[in-house]
């Protein structure tokens, strides 16, 4: 048997990881090219760079920078702000299941918002009222959640993870019609917040969640050496030196804060954050170093796309892309479940 | 380096665990907690290392109470083997034992050239080197144990602390790993603590044996002084003799049967 050189081995796997983050980086920027391209108004591929180099005409100017590059800009935001919210959430609980629809969070993210639009409730004023309920609600169906199904030795079961995701969810789903039952004039904002889907997206919408999911992700990737030996298992975390209830506790917050920055500005749209990392995990494994940021990418591509499908599938009009979503989630999850009773594990 | 237990008691609900337990260990030496079932063996190892807090008493590691140390500092200190590690996520072995590395990191820095030394060395004393690059789902149940000894001793701990290492194991694995672990402690001068209800392991490997019975401290010393007649009918329930065995150049205990419950 001959001893592996651990420094070289370890040399390599970074090499990898370099490699992947730069090939989905290149894929990203090409997605947006490319999308950029696709719409209702045909405009060359040529006129594109034109713009985006400041010249074309007005109407063009109009519709690439005002219409179709802040949609895609949000719906990458979006796409990767959820995935990196269930990548952390399916580390933190130990399950590949978790994600922030299947958990329930986005519904009760959901009702914060409409909560916000119904009745004006909010702790900060303009374009913050919204997302900053939006964060509030999330965390709370989050820890609500994780109380109800965490056992004694702090080990999460699937079921019971599940179970409390979909009752959590159902209850403010409930509210949700409640607000909508009486929301009068404001009841298209809050169907939007349902359907989910990115047709209103503004510069502002980028503006507003863009710190927020800055801010989440980078939180979460700097805790991803801790969320590694927590998915090890919590004892052999505090082994190994780790605080685990302060650091579990800033991981749910931050994953809340960006599922709540994806969620006001976008709607409820559903498994992204369970179809993306786990694709993902399987290019390259387990790590969150690794996986978080590839993670973000991959959302973003993801989404990116499956809006364009949403926007242009049915010209004139348009699809929500929640339903696309959830058209490739729902089989995927279904996959889960049926490989899971194989023990595949993850 | 010294460890000194200092009256610590534990209690689940209203329920005392642990009561009242005290002893003391030095460096190179190898100590078994050893009880049935139910003596709270366990529950005193999580103590030492403070992955539960005592109810009262305390642990001074080097003379320094261990409520005055963060969990790292701990953690640079007390390595721990606990007692089946979960099988169910493909991190690879060389992962798991640079996770060792951890507490001596900090939060934002990268493994350096020293730490891959350490690393690499843990590995080569456990034998586990050629199984860096192999998914720890993919390992048997001994190659696993070794691996997260291995993590273990990439603390570079003073104190290791193993809770039933062999359970789970065949016998030929036991062995190996046991063996290993009395090596490390000589060869390393490490103070090693095993929780175990093996009575011939813990006199084949134990320099000392703290016995334990109901979360108490029942006889505690040299494996001869401890692992008497009476002692281990009265904590285990059976008529069991220690003996020297040539063949092993160690103690041995013979179990020569059950004794019933209320027939002492």
């Amino acid at each position: 048997m001959d001893a592996v050189d651990v420094a070289s081995l370890q040399k390599r796997k970074f090499a990898r990881w370099a490699a992947i983050t730069a090939t989905m980086a290149t894929g990203l920027v090409l997605t947006i090219l490319f999308t950029l391209n696709i719409g209702a108004v045909h405009i060359p591929f040529e006129t594109i760079l034109d713009v985006l180099m400041g010249g074309g005409t007005r109407f063009q100017r109009e519709i690439i920078l005002n219409t179709r590059l802040p949609r895609i800009i949000l719906g990458a935001l979006v796409g990767g702000a959820l995935a990196v919210a269930g990548a952390a959430m399916q580390g933190v609980f130990r399950n590949p299941m978790a994600s922030p629809y299947v958990l329930g969070i986005s519904s009760g993210a959901a009702f914060g918002a409409s909560l916000a639009i119904v009745a004006g409730v909010s702790w900060l004023p303009g374009e913050f009222a919204i997302p900053s309920m939006a964060f509030i609600f999330c965390f709370l169906t989050l820890f609500l959640v994780y109380a109800i199904s965490r056992t004694k030795g702090g080990f999460v079961q699937v079921e019971t993870l599940l179970l409390a995701g979909i009752a959590v969810g159902a209850f403010f789903n409930a509210l949700v019609s409640l607000m909508k039952y009486f929301a009068g004039e404001q009841l298209s904002a809050i169907v939007f917040w349902m359907m989910g889907g990115l047709w209103q997206a503004e510069w502002m919408d980028v503006v507003v969640a863009l710190p927020m999911i800055t801010v989440g992700t980078m939180i979460l990737w700097l805790l991803s050496r801790d969320l590694n030996t927590m998915m090890v298992g919590e004892e052999h975390a505090l082994h190994l030196g780790l605080n685990v209830n302060t650091v579990r506790m800033i991981i749910l917050l931050a994953a809340s804060l960006v599922t709540a920055a994806a969620v006001s500005v976008s709607g409820v749209i559903g498994f992204v954050g369970l179809v993306v990392p786990h694709v993902v995990r399987l290019l390259v494994g387990p790590d969150h170093r690794i996986l978080i940021p590839v993670s973000l990418l991959g959302g973003a591509i993801f989404m990116v796309w499956t809006d364009t499908v949403a926007r242009t599938i049915i010209l004139p009009a348009e699809l929500p892309v929640g339903i696309i979503t959830a058209m490739i989630g729902a089989p995927f999850f279904i996959y889960l479940i049926i490989s899971r009773r194989r023990k595949m594990g993850w | 380096m010294k460890l000194s237990v200092q009256g610590v008691s534990f209690c689940y609900r209203s329920e005392d665990v642990v009561s009242d337990v005290s002893f003391e260990a030095g460096e190179g030496q190898i100590v078994g907690i050893l009880g049935p079932n139910g003596s709270g063996k366990t529950t005193l190892l999580k103590c030492i290392n403070r992955v539960l807090s005592p109810k009262n008493g305390t642990v001074f590691i080097n003379g320094v109470d261990y409520r005055e140390k963060t969990r790292k500092q701990i953690a640079q200190q007390i390595g721990v083997v606990p007692q089946s590690a979960n099988s169910s996520f493909p991190f690879t072995a060389l992962d798991i034992v640079m996770m060792g590395r951890n507490p001596d990191l900090e939060r934002f820095e990268r493994e350096k050239e020293s730490d891959l030394q350490i690393v690499s060395k843990a590995m080569e004393m456990t034998n586990t080197s050629f199984l860096a690059d192999r998914p720890m789902d993919q390992l048997s149940g001994g190659e696993r144990q070794r691996v997260i000894i291995a993590r273990a001793l990439a603390q570079r701990p003073r104190i290791m602390l193993l809770d039933e290492p062999t359970l789970h194991l065949d016998v030929n694995h036991q062995i190996e790993i046991l063996d290993l672990i009395s090596r490390l402690a000589r060869e390393e001068r490490m103070l090693v603590i095993i929780v175990t209800h093996d009575l011939s392991l813990a006199a084949r490997y134990c320099d000392r044996i703290i016995l334990m019975r109901k979360g108490r401290i029942v006889s505690a010393g040299d494996v001869t002084q401890v692992l008497t007649r009476e002692n281990m009918a009265k904590v285990f329930s059976i008529n069991a003799a220690i003996y020297y065995d040539e063949r092993i150049g160690t103690h041995n205990v013979a179990i020569i049967g059950a004794i019933k419950e209320g027939n002492e």
